[in-house]
């Protein structure tokens, strides 16, 4: 069944408006960062627990892995269906990647004994970049719902939105990224 | 197995089991209902499981209706204690119940009332008034209605198993904090409120594209009717306002759950934070639920005095600009907090300035009655009571928008009079207005007119009577929330005046019940068979009433504003060309995804922690077997269409 | 229409007697707000009465206009004139943006005026010596220190009249309002944290004080009094005060800071002048309070 053009519209419409919400929902995060981002309460200071160039690997993988997901969506438009399930497995593993690397800087800095109990600093950058990291687990979900769909049938209208609609979750995602590591991470560095 | 959940949960004192008691009674008298009348097949296939804009805003009104009830039940206990609690007698209620009693009044009446109302109204509306067959999102919508629902579930599950905050219904910390609140009464809070603030959430984003992208062609956004952009106002503020709300009940349930320190009172936590983050919302919020009241005055003033609104682009105007202001008046809320007098007066002058475009509106509506045929139906003395007792509250809002003026009566009963002017004469008067004048349209008959009177009058007088003495009281020094005082403030008789009042409110709603159960009596009497029983103005009166499932059997473009008007002046008879419609099926999705979310909600407030990562589960699978079923409509054929449409004026 | 006199008849003999029965309850009883006893609270009470005048020059044509239009185009008055498509004049629409335009440009003026002239962080200019207190509001109880006469009392303060107080607020509790509406409004009390509140008594009395924000359980009990008194009869209380045998030490503080509710009026002689700063750096610690009391919640509920 083809979908109307104004369907993809309000859908499209109605997906961007949503990632307004989130938008709005991150700044709330970043409002709470900036406010207590000072108040390290006796524990470590963000200078003391971030290692710059692994978080700039983890930079390296997510941007690649949007550019992917935009070869994607190209492939998809093309019709080529071959290329649509790689590009989209690479934007996974990359994805995959980047939250495994995150969950070690995690785990690593709670084991150090600087958990979020710790202190109001690291309660809100676990939490601003946990709110990221559980963003980044959904679009590997949504992406594997997709790719079980790619490699049963062909590409329809539905599924062509679907990851035109991915696409946009998984660039806003990145430009919130390139937010947290200017503001929590190189800041924190280098303040 | 169960975290922290005890047999201790379910222990309570007298008040409460009566409580209890007759929500349990409730419950089974419905349960036993629906046996005996053999309907829950209906219930599931008709109800449940609809994704009908116009049956999810029957479901709306009704828990909105029931929430009103329990949370009307607790404004009568407060005020009740507030009046006999008095020197050595402390009344029948413990403090720490008191103040359960008062956040809970509070967290309904915004959340579960006032919200539910709104979007009932929205539901049943705004599809019709643009045109359209349906709304942008159907399953989307029915997905947030049971996040609503659900919401309020659990808030009433407080009741039954533990208890609910006792720190006002804002939850400042650090009192909603575990260091001052180690019972799971906040935990309660936050869930409830948080699931149905997502459900509203979506709902901001669905009805915002469905006004913006489903209007009928040719309804340019100067020619929607006027409640369509007062909801549009509303929902731009849900979508921007919302999230805030979510973040911040994320982080509050985080410090309790986890132990971090947002706002904690220490390890670096601040306070102020929330306080700032929370009226970043709640300021919004106020006008979300009044700028729909305002456009159901717009149309009522118009459709009875048989004229065109008045002023309409300035309304339009009006709207915007309070959409805009209200982003910039939050701190009025905690002048006191001791921000630089430059920061005071700033949000104070703003505050004044958002009286401005509210002004202009009433002098609108005033000047749509000039040279109009007013009849003075009960949607209409809905109508004159907000003005005259708006305007009150709006006197003491510009009073309270002076810093100065603020720190004398801020968080005393001076406050609580002006927001419950500003609540009950605006946003629930507008909406009984506008379930009075749509309610034919729902349901295919009037409402009694003599009881809607009666009920009227209860409440204005009551109002006046409850809330005067209130702000008096607050000039005397007397502080909300207090559960006793001393004899010799000789506060008394003034809170024995508000407990009267109170119950001439509850006169006024047992008129109201008394009007539903007469005029479905009475139904065949009051039945509208021309689907325009007040000669409307816009497109929902040119529809049958109740509406068909498809809303509109053709889509004639619309060529103005008040359309449906015009078309009865050139009497136009217009051509019928039937087309097939295509019609959303029923899904139970919505309503799981729903329940799994309450399951969820009960888990963290409890810490049991399977039934988290149960519910976790359910919402990923249900939401993916959702996004796989292509098939999720059905076609309403032409002949189809026909064949309902000539059944429909034959009876 | 005698049947509708009637009924407007009934309506106005309501509403006087509601203002009747209004009136004979405030009888001997004090509005603080609008009976004020010092500086503040006189300038607070005039910018009442200026904005509610203000703001009736807008109220009184709105219920006239309401009213009237409404009666006057009834649907049964056939008489009046009908223009059902007359939707928009700009004269009218000019007055309404207008006239409400001029009074909050009024209210601004005055309102970023008074916003500096009564911030309450602001000293009042006297040229008598400021006294200088500082209060904590604790769960659930008002603990006042004289600092530099190293006195404190609980749930009472006095006061000189007609020389500027600066009352230094914090909290060991949760957020809570320190308010003395006859003296001036008031300000939030919160821990860690330090508001401070400028206020005056221009005559001899006892005002009625109490937290106006919630603050748990006991928040209701959180009343105290304050004694305005003449500057000899101020200093007599302060000999008085010196004598006192209750002594507010590191240990009396830990035991008043418990919380309790309905507190005596107690006077100490103050062991510890830093007593304020303490109680302020309590909060500035790493080791948090609230982990303790979490801790000890899920032992609570693991005794259970």
């Amino acid at each position: 069944m083809k979908t109307p053009p104004a369907q993809l519209d309000k859908t499209t419409f109605g997906f961007w408006l949503y990632l307004m919400t989130d938008c709005v929902l991150f700044a709330s995060l970043f409002a709470t960062f900036a406010v207590l981002r000072a108040n390290t309460a006796g524990g470590p200071s963000g200078k003391d627990i971030f290692d710059l160039p692994f978080v700039l690997t983890e930079t390296v993988l997510l941007l690649t892995s949007s550019f992917t997901s935009g070869m994607a969506l190209l492939a998809a438009r093309a019709k080529v269906h071959k290329q649509v399930f790689f590009w989209l497995s690479a934007t996974f593993l990359l994805g995959a990647a980047f939250l495994f690397m995150e969950m070690r800087e995690f785990t690593h800095i709670v084991s150090e004994g600087h958990g979020w109990r710790m202190s109001a600093f690291l309660s809100s950058f676990f939490t601003l970049v946990g709110t990221h990291g559980a963003h980044i687990a959904v679009g590997l979900i949504w992406m594997f719902v997709m790719m079980f769909r790619f490699s049963a049938s062909k590409i329809s209208a539905n599924d062509l939105r679907r990851l035109t609609l991915f696409t946009m979750f998984w660039h806003f995602l990145d430009i919130v990224w390139i937010f947290i590591f200017t503001i929590v991470y190189m800041f924190g560095a280098l303040s | 197995m169960l975290g922290k959940l005890t047999l201790d949960a379910f222990k309570h004192g007298p008040i409460v089991t009566v409580g209890q008691i007759s929500m349990v009674l409730g419950a089974l008298s419905v349960v036993g209902l629906l046996f005996y009348l053999k309907r829950w097949k209906w219930l599931w296939r008709e109800w449940i499981t609809t994704v009908d804009p116009k049956k999810i805003g029957v479901m709306y009104i009704v828990v909105a209706l029931v929430m009103l009830l329990r949370s009307l039940s607790d404004a009568a206990m407060m005020r009740a204690q507030q009046a006999i609690s008095v020197g050595s007698n402390h009344g029948f209620l413990s403090s720490d119940h008191f103040q359960q009693v008062f956040t809970a009044h509070g967290t309904m009446m915004i959340f579960f009332v006032a919200m539910g109302l709104m979007f009932g109204l929205i539901n049943l509306i705004v599809p019709l008034q643009i045109g359209a067959r349906d709304v942008a999102f159907p399953f989307l919508n029915a997905t947030s209605f049971w996040l609503y629902a659900m919401g309020a579930v659990l808030l009433n599950l407080s009741l039954m198993v533990g208890e609910i905050g006792a720190t006002g219904w804002l939850a400042y910390p650090p009192l909603s904090e575990l260091a001052y609140s180690p019972g799971v009464g906040v935990d309660y809070w936050i869930w409830s409120i948080q699931i149905a603030g997502i459900g509203s959430l979506l709902s901001g984003v669905n009805f915002l594209v469905t006004i913006l992208k489903l209007r009928r062609a040719g309804m340019t956004l100067m020619k929607m009717p006027m409640f369509v952009w007062s909801v549009l106002g509303s929902m731009v503020l849900v979508v921007v306002a919302f999230p805030i709300l979510t973040a911040t009940l994320a982080m509050l349930a985080l410090d309790r759950s986890l132990g971090m320190h947002f706002f904690t009172a220490n390890a670096g936590g601040n306070p102020m934070m929330y306080i700032n983050l929370i009226w970043a919302w709640g300021h919004p919020e106020v006008y979300i639920l009044i700028l729909p009241a305002f456009g159901i005055f717009s149309e009522v003033v118009a459709t009875f005095s048989k004229k065109r609104l008045f002023g309409y682009a300035y309304m339009v105007w009006a709207i915007i600009a309070i959409v805009f202001l209200s982003f910039v008046v939050w701190l009025h809320h905690f002048f006191t907090m001791g921000a630089g007098a430059n920061v005071n007066a700033f949000f104070g002058i703003m505050t004044m300035v958002i009286a401005v475009p509210t002004g202009i509106k009433v002098f609108n509506w005033i000047f749509t009655m000039y040279r109009g045929r007013v009849q003075f139906t009960t949607p209409m003395l809905w109508f004159l009571s907000f003005v005259l007792t708006f305007t009150i509250g709006g006197v003491a809002g510009v009073l309270m928008a002076v810093p100065a003026i603020d720190f004398q009566v801020h968080n005393s009963l001076f406050l609580v009079a002006h927001f419950h002017n500003m609540i009950i004469g605006g946003v629930v008067f507008g909406y009984f207005a506008g379930l009075t004048y749509w309610f034919p349209k729902i349901f295919g008959f009037k409402l009694n007119e003599r009881f809607g009177r009666y009920a009227f009058w209860c409440w204005s007088v009551g109002f006046l009577l409850a809330f005067i003495p209130l702000y008096i009281l607050g000039m005397m020094g007397a502080t909300r929330r207090l559960d006793h005082y001393d004899a010799s403030l000789g506060w008394q008789g003034l809170f024995i005046v508000a407990g009267v009042g109170v119950m001439v409110i509850l006169a006024g709603v047992g008129f109201q019940v008394l009007q539903l159960i007469v005029s479905i009596m009475q139904r065949d009497k009051n039945r509208d068979k021309t689907g325009d029983p007040w000669d409307g103005r816009t497109l929902e009166w040119s529809t049958a009433s109740p509406v068909p499932v498809y809303n509109f059997a053709t889509l004639d473009p619309v060529t103005e504003r008040d359309v449906f008007w015009s078309q009865k002046q050139q009497k136009q008879a217009a051509k019928i060309q039937y087309e097939d419609i295509h019609i959303p099926r029923n899904t139970p999705i919505g309503f799981l995804i729903a329940v799994s979310a309450l399951l969820f909600g009960f888990a963290v407030i409890w810490e049991i922690v399977w039934l988290n990562v149960v519910a976790v589960l359910c919402i990923i699978g249900l939401v993916m077997y959702r996004t796989l079923d292509d098939n999720t409509e059905y076609v309403l054929t032409a002949q189809e269409v026909k064949a309902l449409e000539t059944k429909g004026a034959k009876a | 229409m005698i049947y509708k006199m009637r009924k407007i008849v009934a309506g106005i003999c309501i509403l006087v007697g509601f203002v009747v029965v209004l009136a004979l309850l405030l009888q001997g009883h004090t509005i603080d707000v609008l009976q004020p006893a010092g500086i503040v609270a006189d300038k607070q009470k005039h910018l009442i009465i200026i904005a509610t005048l203000l703001a009736i020059i807008v109220v009184i044509p709105v219920y006239a206009l309401t009213i009237g239009v409404a009666w006057k185009y009834r649907a049964s008055n056939k008489k009046a004139r009908y223009t059902p498509d007359w939707d928009h004049d700009k004269l009218i629409e000019g007055v309404w943006w207008g006239i409400p335009i001029i009074l909050i440009g009024i209210l601004s003026v005055i309102t970023w005026q008074s916003s500096h002239e009564l911030d309450p962080f602001r000293a009042i200019k006297s040229d008598k010596p400021t006294q200088k207190i500082q209060v904590v509001a604790l769960q659930w109880k008002w603990l006042f220190i004289y600092p530099e006469e190293k006195i404190a009392t609980v749930n009472f303060v006095h006061i000189p009249v007609d020389r500027p107080v600066d009352f230094e607020i914090t909290a060991d509790a949760p957020m809570n309002s320190f308010w003395i509406p006859q003296l001036g409004g008031q300000i939030y009390a919160m821990s860690g944290m330090t508001t401070h509140l400028h206020l005056q008594a221009s005559k001899a009395g006892t005002y009625q004080g109490s937290s106006a924000n919630i603050s748990g359980e006991g928040f209701a009990d959180m009343r105290f009094t304050t004694e305005a008194e003449s500057e000899g009869d101020f200093q007599e209380w302060i000999e008085d005060a010196k004598t006192s045998k209750d002594v507010l030490d590191t240990t009396a503080y830990k035991t008043l800071a418990a919380p309790s509710r309905n507190n005596n009026k107690t006077t100490y002689v103050l062991a510890d002048e830093k007593l304020f700063d303490t109680v302020i750096m309590k909060f500035m610690g790493h080791e948090p309070d609230a982990q303790r009391s979490f801790e000890s919640h899920l032992h609570r509920q693991v005794m259970q």
